[in-house]
């Protein structure tokens, strides 16, 4: 079974090969959606194409599978009627998957559900990496913040953090709102800083 | 009590209505809390309508038709209770590829019949067979673009390449040289023309004075089994569309749009749209074309069943559909107007009397049979003077 990979992510599509590779699909290509990656799909000559869901360019593959001459069988969004969770999962997940006329159900669903199981675990590698950005920028506003108060009020740098921590504390808010609203207060009266 | 609805939308400047009854308040008002999802291509907005993640969609017209027909990759009748806006396209080439066209970029603009005879002599100049983008084989866009083509005699499945590149991507492609034009929803053709990288070709509003784009789809099922939602929802949605054509508003409406949650580009270019200012080409003053795009004036959001037909006529015309009283049925009832009456019975908003009309019949504005109020239709001509009568589907397809 051919198996077509669509994908702007290097590292989803990678994770997604890999899974794949693991569970026994040996004939695996990755197409970046870009250019004319229509043409070299109809070559590839594809049993299922894996596409992520959040990509423009689905719009594109679909007119393809509706005029290409050059695929020999036609291919269709695979979606197993009959199981509502199923594509539930997908949708949520990401993944469209696209297969050609006559592969039976049975060989396409291992390959959804690997592809839905490993675009979940990206996501979540994604959002994790996203988290520790954040964390990292809160902690700059938070040092300006904290430089602010000791240069304007005299303090020292734990009795800046706790006056923040409580100002947070009593106004219900996260520390870096706080932090953030000094910090727009300062340059707002031209504290320099 | 509040009750929460999931619509799916694309970044484009028409889903301003959509935007405006969530962050204006109008749907609050109507006891709904709006979650609007951005989506990137008609075929996940299609799925996501389908399969029941969202349970409205801000859709092309003619999608809503072809996936009731079963001309998309999965069927599913729709319903389309609301029209969203009309108008709004631009037809966007090449500096070079226009420069075999009219030079004078008004007079070009003016005369979509001369234009489009210029243009296809162009074609035979052109290096290549022309590669234009079209966001989707069943957009108004597309049926558009083959409608004004057509005038001139050019066969737009031969005498050039449609290919389809979803909104987002058409600058990118134009800068890549991956088409030579496109023809898309604002803000993307000025997006183009701000880049340097196209002009202005021809307008949507000069072929169709009054050409149908979004409308508002929900799943036939779905919108029977939630009468209540649904008024509740036209009713909030034709407040906000007021709010969208009035003026005043255009700048804050420009604003709105361009946060990251909605269209993501600058405000001064989604603002051309609105205000009916247009910068055809780089180097030129803005063009005042007033009814550029429109959400609320002269009943637009009213769905005209008639209207729903010629879009079929047209699917038929390029044989993507056959033709025959099931299909015509089918497409036609797509188009809701009992509902939008429905929801709008208790209100002061004037409805037409009837659901079909001529399609391309009014020069200059009419006043026209309402039920309540005044109602004035404005001009809805094609460009080529033809009149389409929903009542004779055959004889309008004998014409071509």
């Amino acid at each position: 079974m051919r198996i077509v990979i669509i994908d702007d992510s290097g590292l989803r599509a990678t994770v997604l090969e890999e899974g794949l590779r693991e569970a026994g699909y040996d004939d695996i290509h990755i197409v970046p959606p870009r250019g004319g990656f229509v043409a070299r799909l109809e070559r590839m000559a594809p049993d299922v194409v894996l596409m992520d869901l959040g990509s423009p360019s689905r719009d594109t593959l679909e007119e393809m599978l509706s005029v290409s001459r050059a695929l020999a069988r036609p291919i269709a969004m695979f979606v197993d009627q009959s199981d509502e969770s199923m594509i539930g999962a997908a949708i949520d997940a990401g993944v469209s998957a696209y297969v050609v006329d006559g592969l039976r159900k049975e060989r396409v669903k291992p390959v959804l559900e690997l592809a839905v199981r490993r675009f979940n675990a990206f996501a979540k590698i994604q959002s994790e990496l996203d988290e520790a950005r954040t964390q990292l920028s809160d902690r700059k506003i938070i040092d300006r913040a904290k430089s602010i108060l000791m240069s304007q009020r005299g303090l020292n740098e734990p009795d800046a953090y706790a006056l923040l921590r409580s100002s947070a504390m009593n106004q219900g808010k996260k520390i870096v709102d706080v932090a953030q609203a000094l910090i727009t207060a300062s340059d707002l009266l031209g504290g320099g800083l | 009590m509040t009750t929460a609805l999931r619509i799916a939308f694309l970044p484009l400047t028409d889903a301003a209505v959509l935007a405006v009854a969530r962050e204006k308040g109008f749907a609050e008002e109507e006891g709904l809390a709006l979650d609007l999802v951005r989506t990137v291509s008609w075929a996940t907005l299609r799925d996501r309508l389908i399969f029941g993640q969202v349970q409205a969609a801000h859709m092309l017209a003619p999608l809503a038709v072809a996936v009731t027909l079963g001309l998309s990759q999965q069927a599913a009748p729709l319903s389309a209770p609301y029209k969203l806006n009309v108008n709004g396209n631009m037809l966007v080439m090449a500096s070079e590829f226009a420069q075999a066209l009219d030079p004078d970029v008004i007079a070009r603009l003016d005369d979509p019949l001369g234009t489009a005879h210029d243009f296809a002599a162009a074609i035979g100049l052109w290096k290549r067979k022309p590669v234009i983008g079209v966001v989707h084989r069943f957009s108004s866009h597309a049926i558009m673009l083959r409608y004004w083509l057509a005038s001139a005699g050019v066969d737009p499945d031969r005498d050039v390449m449609l290919r389809v590149v979803p909104p987002s991507l058409t600058v990118e492609a134009m800068r890549a040289g991956e088409i030579d034009g496109f023809i898309a929803g604002e803000p993307w053709g000025s997006a183009a023309v701000d880049a340097g990288l196209a002009e202005a070709v021809a307008v949507g509003e000069r072929i169709w004075r009054r050409g149908v784009e979004k409308v508002l789809a929900f799943r036939t099922p779905w919108l029977e089994e939630n009468p209540d939602s649904v008024d509740r929802l036209i009713r909030a949605l034709v407040r906000a569309a007021a709010w969208c054509d009035d003026a005043a508003n255009h700048e804050a409406l420009s604003h709105l749009l361009s946060n990251p949650r909605y269209v993501d580009q600058p405000a001064d270019v989604i603002l051309r749209a609105l205000s009916g200012r247009i910068v055809a080409r780089g180097d030129m003053a803005p063009l005042h074309m007033p009814d550029f795009m429109l959400f609320s004036r002269e009943a637009t959001p009213f769905p005209w069943r008639s209207q729903a037909l010629w879009i079929y006529s047209q699917l038929v015309r390029w044989k993507m559909v056959e033709h025959n009283a099931e299909n015509a049925a089918r497409a036609g009832s797509v188009f809701r107007p009992d509902i939008f009456r429905r929801a709008l019975a208790e209100s002061d908003v004037p409805l037409p009397g009837a659901s079909m009309k001529l399609e391309g019949a009014v020069g200059s504005p009419l006043a026209v049979g309402s039920k309540r109020g005044e109602l004035t239709l404005g001009p809805d001509r094609f460009f080529d003077g033809r009149v389409f009568d929903p009542e004779r589907i055959e004889d309008f397809l004998a014409s071509f």
